[in-house]
């Protein structure tokens, strides 16, 4: 059997924090040190992972081990074209998150156990492929949450954080009971009782109304944690309170859960009501892509703009995923890789701005680009990645997702992009009163940043840049898996992915009407056929 | 190396500005003053160069091979949506590539001049490179995606640009109110990029052009008023015109690209572009000409009154894009190139002028406090002057051809009412140029502390002065526009260093005679035929006799003048008092009070964004989601905590307890479930 590196993956932080765990309280720096250790040794994995994955449909590195024989559970992991970025997201985000909390030093041996314990949950949520292997770790996960915003959180921390666990804890709730539904109906049928994924996707037992049930179950816990409108009013109390690594893991990864449910379990568990819901849910979504630009416009906290601008960007995901085409979802996954590193750095910023001025209030700064221009340089990036500028990662996700959505529902699309001039408004809005004019007595004070937090903040806007310029590679390893989920969709209801027309085709037709025409053949060749 | 490998080559002409900008940017701060100034001109430099030879090998092909496109890689897979990151090299592209490099080489180097002492001196060219190179991009662009790449660069650019001065408000706030706007534009275009995708499965200009005319009606219109929209941001037409005039907060060489060579051309080059959807639908045609000739009347009413130098040539702007406009939309493609072309040279002249004046004035920029500079800066006033008659329309400068053949194409075209618009209009220019040069270069000395006036001045307005309600410099009046730097008066101006004047003198020297590029005389109408292949199979309006044009000509030349000779009535003796412009006396206060305040459009937006914008926002945020929707959350967490202290006393509260709920919730909501699915 070959290296087990997913499980590697999971289990690597978890070793770490047991390592954590046995460090003396004295001595933080030997934790801090395990802590750089273990996340920067997950990279790595995922790294390896990256590099070794290839651009198909299917799961790869499969590892399957019994667990609780008895109840069908077992322990599944393999990735997919859905998965593999989220990994390696989710490992650049703690290393640097870890890195941007440098100067932490309260209680620091417990911080570092939390947030390695929630590394392996957020990894093993990515990479379950058995309903209740992946169960325990979206509930494991909230553990953790839990007491990083409760113990490292600002003002209202502890409200904050019961209100993510409650409210997270409420739509799982729903999800359990639609799991145990889902396996037991599963048994009652095929004499099988079983929750491997893999299984119940190509089953095909389920009535009508119990699937819509069932999707319904599901997708409670994972509107709620998407968020979509109107399950959001947990985000900004949370984005808002947590530490900011936290923040910057809450937006970057935890965010993304909600959608990745729904494209992992939803879509093939429940073919036929995905597609029945899809109307309902493009709606939500383009409500809170408006909605959650306006409310993001007129905070008065920094840290909520960027929360309500999540919901807003996390409208796009839910679109993408919704409009059922191959090019909406392509950007709906490029938009999960993208918003991290954007709204990661924007996070990153506003908490440096934070230790030197223990403030989020807007009123409070002015002038912040004269005291700090690196720092502010930085910030400016990150809003124009933000806003989604051609070039950068946001700009290639937003118009898939788009671009899909038109094609097979354009008028939700059209409002849709109405959401392109509010992200202008309210960033730019923000970076106006907090950045320009003449600073203020204690913003003239602020240093400027050092070599550390250019570190944390560099690599992620460099990536949105990079893989703005050239999405190939991460697009190529995105749509075998997407082709796999319309197939899927395609052999099990009559749905069939809507058409573009096919270029070649009206060229062959055409009678030579005039215009900037190619005059050295195979030199523009705009379209290949696709198949 | 074959003309097609020089072709291929195209992309070096972005490049080169492009990678300029990075190393400004990086190594700004060890390049230092001058030199950061000088490796960024040396860049445009090379970029015009490299145009140069581009032109010289497209020229080389057989006119109807003159298109060559050449693809890096491939910019985005996504199932059948694939799009190259590809350089598209035929006559329009050539043409654009080769004034935006030519002047904005030399803007750059006035820059170097103009920026001189800057403390941010260094990242000004490095804003300054990125802009020329997004522009590049946008033009060279071989897709609408990779256009649009570039249509964005060119409003980050010009963001930055406009706010270079952010430390000041008004400049933070016109770079935001400049992005903001062009963003409505971009709206159109994105949506008219996923119309046309869907549509004809392509974004690549020359496949989807060849087949527009196969497109529905109703279709193509949509696509070309989409893509107009986002026209009308980039080049400040129809209602997004109002960004155009706040851009003057950014350093003046910023203006002179944003006006001559980068961004507000973009507009008239995508429709150019993407002419086959705006041929294939005659309505779209119909309200770009209006949109274009309406824009250029009125933007020609505001300047009139304008007492900003900047100001006034940024409304001459607006107004002459409404002629490329009017131009495009009575299918006279030739015509509005020559017309971008021309402006390009004579307004880079007139606000490198502008900015020498205000450079040697102290940053003044009111033109109530100038007035007879020519003494003291003999050159920058001939080259405004000779900038003056050709945008004026005087002949034989190049204005005069371009206007006209604008003019004379919407007339064949039997667009009757675009053209007596846009014949107005031409007397409103007269007059709004004219008043500017007199007020600043001619009649009365205004700038030292105590006014030398002139003496039949006094004797004309001196009885009316008492009942004009006064406005005084820096007027009160909520959001008027009133300039921005406040005169320091007293001091004597003095003529720009040299490094200033040779941009401003070789572009007045164009202005005056790049007209012969298109001059209408069949056998050397030179634009025209090098434009042929792009717009080849599309019938332009041509006069149907020298003789009928000429009588047109007559016509339009003769209501320029009567403008520019209204203007020289009023202003030929100056001001009897510094804040006492004579055509508020003209007007009526209340007329003066309309135009000076765009007629009101701008702050009514304004207002209605401030004040019921602003309302429903807050609402939306303070009560919809703060109390409604995050109210019922919490009203029902409050009531679970309500009824469980109620039935359990022994909860302690502890997170494991929740867990335990959760738990026997499922399972009763599985037995639910289960018996529903089996009972029933």
């Amino acid at each position: 059997m070959s290296f087990p590196i997913l499980t590697a993956i999971i289990v690597m932080p978890l070793v770490g924090a047991i390592g954590v765990l046995c460090t003396p309280a004295n001595r933080p720096e030997i934790g801090r040190a395990i802590g750089y250790a273990s996340t920067s040794a997950t990279l790595g994995f995922a790294g390896w992972l990256l590099w070794s994955f290839q651009s198909v449909g299917g799961f790869q590195f499969v590892e399957e081990n019994r667990w609780f024989d008895a109840l069908g559970v077992g322990y599944i992991v393999g990735v997919d074209g859905f998965s593999i970025f989220m990994i390696a997201i989710t490992a650049l985000l703690f290393p640097l998150g870890l890195l941007a909390a440098h100067k932490l030093d309260h209680r620091l041996k417990a911080y570092i156990v939390f947030f390695l314990l929630l590394e392996t949950a957020i990894m093993g949520i990515f990479l379950s492929l058995d309903l209740i292997c992946f169960f325990v770790f979206w509930e494991f996960m909230l553990v953790p949450m839990y007491f990083l915003i409760a113990g490292w959180g600002s003002q209202r921390r502890k409200y904050a954080a019961m209100k993510f666990f409650l409210y997270t804890a409420f739509g799982s709730a729903f999800l359990l009971a639609a799991i145990l539904v889902l396996g037991y109906l599963h048994q009652a049928d095929t004499g099988v009782l079983t929750f491997d994924y893999r299984v119940l996707a190509n089953w095909n037992g389920l009535s009508g109304t119990t699937e819509a049930w069932l999707f319904v179950g599901f997708m409670a816990a994972f509107a709620i944690k998407a968020p979509l409108f109107p399950f959001h009013t947990w985000l900004p109390d949370v984005h808002t309170e947590a530490p900011t690594a936290g923040s910057v893991v809450l937006a970057g990864v935890i965010l993304k859960m909600g959608a990745y449910g729904f494209l992992r379990f939803s879509f093939e568990l429940f073919p036929q009501a995905s597609i029945d819901f899809a109307p309902l849910l493009l709606t939500l979504a383009v409500i809170g892509i408006v909605y959650g630009a306006v409310v993001a416009a007129m905070q008065k906290d920094a840290k909520r703009v960027i929360a309500y601008s999540s919901l807003s960007h996390m409208g796009f995901v839910i679109l993408g995923i919704f409009s059922l085409t191959t090019i909406g979802i392509d950007g709906a996954v490029f938009t999960m890789v993208s918003h991290p590193l954007t709204t990661g750095a924007l996070f990153l910023v506003i908490g440096m701005l934070y230790e030197r001025r223990h403030t989020r209030m807007i009123d409070d700064y002015s002038g912040i680009w004269k005291a700090t221009p690196i720092l502010s340089a930085f910030f400016l990036v990150a809003v124009f990645a933000g806003i989604g500028l051609p070039g950068f990662s946001g700009f290639i996700g937003e118009f898939l997702a788009l671009l899909g959505t038109f094609i097979a529902n354009r008028w939700w699309a059209v409002v849709a992009t109405t959401g392109v001039i509010l992200a202008a408004v309210y960033m730019l809005w923000l970076y106006q009163r907090m950045f320009t004019g003449v600073p203020n007595e204690a913003t003239a004070k602020m240093k400027d940043v050092n070599v550390r937090e250019v570190v944390v903040v560099a690599p992620l806007l460099v990536l949105s840049l990079f893989i703005g310029l050239y999405p190939a590679p991460v697009l190529e390893r995105v749509e075998p898996t997407v082709k796999r989920v319309i197939a899927n969709f395609e052999r099990k209801t009559d749905y069939r992915e809507p058409k573009t027309p096919k270029v070649l085709d009206r060229l062959k037709s055409e009678t030579g009407r005039s215009g900037p025409g190619r005059s050295r053949p195979g030199t523009a060749e705009p379209v290949e056929e696709a198949k | 190396m074959s003309a097609r490998d020089l072709l291929d080559l195209v992309w070096v002409v972005p490049a080169l500005p492009l990678a300029g900008s990075v190393i400004i940017l990086f190594f700004g701060k060890r390049l230092g003053e001058p030199n950061a100034g000088r490796l960024a001109a040396l860049m445009m430099g090379l970029a015009f160069v490299a145009s140069i030879v581009v032109f010289a090998a497209i020229i080389s092909l057989p006119s109807d091979a003159r298109t060559n496109v050449v693809n890096l890689y491939r910019w985005v897979p996504a199932g059948r949506f694939q799009v190259e990151l590809g350089f598209l090299a035929d006559p329009l592209s050539i043409t654009w590539i080769l004034f935006v490099t030519g002047i904005g080489t030399l803007i750059h180097v006035y820059s170097i001049g103009y920026m001189h002492g800057d403390p941010r001196f260094t990242r000004f060219f490095a804003y300054l490179n990125f802009f020329v190179a997004a522009m590049l991009v946008l033009v060279l662009g071989s897709s609408y995606l990779v256009t649009f790449l570039g249509w964005e660069g060119v409003g980050l650019a010009s963001y930055l640009l406009i706010s270079f001065w952010f430390e000041r408000e008004s400049a933070a706030v016109a770079g935001k109110k400049a992005f903001i706007t062009n963003r409505i534009g971009d709206f159109g275009f994105m949506v008219a990029m996923f119309l046309i995708f869907a549509t004809v499965g392509t974004l690549d200009y020359g496949v989807s052009g060849s087949v527009a005319g196969t497109v529905a009606g109703g279709t193509a219109t949509a696509i070309a008023l989409l893509l107009f929209l986002g026209a009308m941001g980039k080049s400040a037409q129809g209602p997004l015109y109002v960004w155009l005039a706040d851009a003057m907060e950014g350093p003046t060489p910023v203006s002179a690209l944003i006006h001559a060579a980068t961004m507000v051309t973009a507009g008239v080059y995508l429709v150019a572009r993407a002419h086959p959807f705006f041929d294939a639908s005659s309505t779209a045609m119909t309200v770009v000409a209006w949109v274009g000739a309406l824009t250029a009347l009125y933007a020609g009413t505001i300047a009139i009154v304008q007492v900003d130098l900047k100001r006034v040539l940024a409304f001459s702007t607006i107004s002459q894009l409404g002629y490329m406009f009017l131009a495009l939309g009575v299918g006279a493609y030739d015509a509005a190139v020559f017309m971008v072309i021309a402006h390009a040279c004579y307004k880079g002249a007139l606000f490198l002028g502008a900015g020498s004046v205000i450079h040697s004035n102290e940053d003044n920029q009111d033109m109530r406090t100038m007035g007879a500079l020519r003494k003291f800066m003999p050159v920058t006033a001939f080259a405004m002057v000779i900038a003056w008659l050709a945008i004026a329309g005087i002949p034989p400068f190049s204005g005069f051809w371009a206007k006209d053949g604008i003019l004379e194409s919407s007339f064949f075209a039997h667009s009757y009412g675009v053209w007596a618009v846009g014949t107005i209009a031409a007397a409103f220019t007269g007059f709004y140029m004219t008043r500017a040069i007199w007020m600043t270069f001619y009649a009365n000395e205004r700038f030292r502390a105590v006014d030398t006036v002139a003496a039949e001045a006094v004797s004309t307005s001196a009885a009316g002065a008492a009942r004009v309600e006064e406005e005084e410099l820096g007027s009160p009046i909520i959001m008027a526009y009133s300039p921005a730097a406040p005169p320091r008066l007293g001091h004597d101006p003095h003529e720009s260093p040299k490094i200033m004047l040779w941009p401003l003198g070789i572009l007045a020297f164009f202005a005056a005679v790049i007209g012969i590029s298109d001059l209408p005389f069949q056998s050397i109408e030179f634009l025209n035929k090098w434009l042929d292949p792009v717009f080849g199979g599309v019938p332009q309006p041509h006069p149907t006799s020298f003789l009928s044009a000429f009588e047109l000509d007559v016509l339009s030349v003769t209501l320029g003048l009567v403008g520019l000779f209204l203007a020289y009535a009023i202003y030929r003796h100056g001001f009897a008092r510094r804040e006492e412009d004579p055509i508020r006396r003209k007007l009526g206060s209340k007329i003066h009070s309309v135009l000076a305040h765009d007629w009101y459009y701008d702050e009514a937006i304004g207002r209605a964004v401030d004040g019921p914008g602003r309302k429903f926002a807050n609402w939306l945020a303070y009560f919809v989601d703060a109390k409604v929707i995050d109210g019922a959350v919490n009203g029902v967490a409050w009531l679970f905590t309500w009824s469980s202290e109620r039935l359990q006393r022994l909860q302690t509260g502890y997170v494991r307890q929740y867990a335990l709920g959760i738990v026997l919730g499922a399972a009763l909501l599985l037995l639910y479930a289960v018996a529903r699915v089996y009972g029933g």
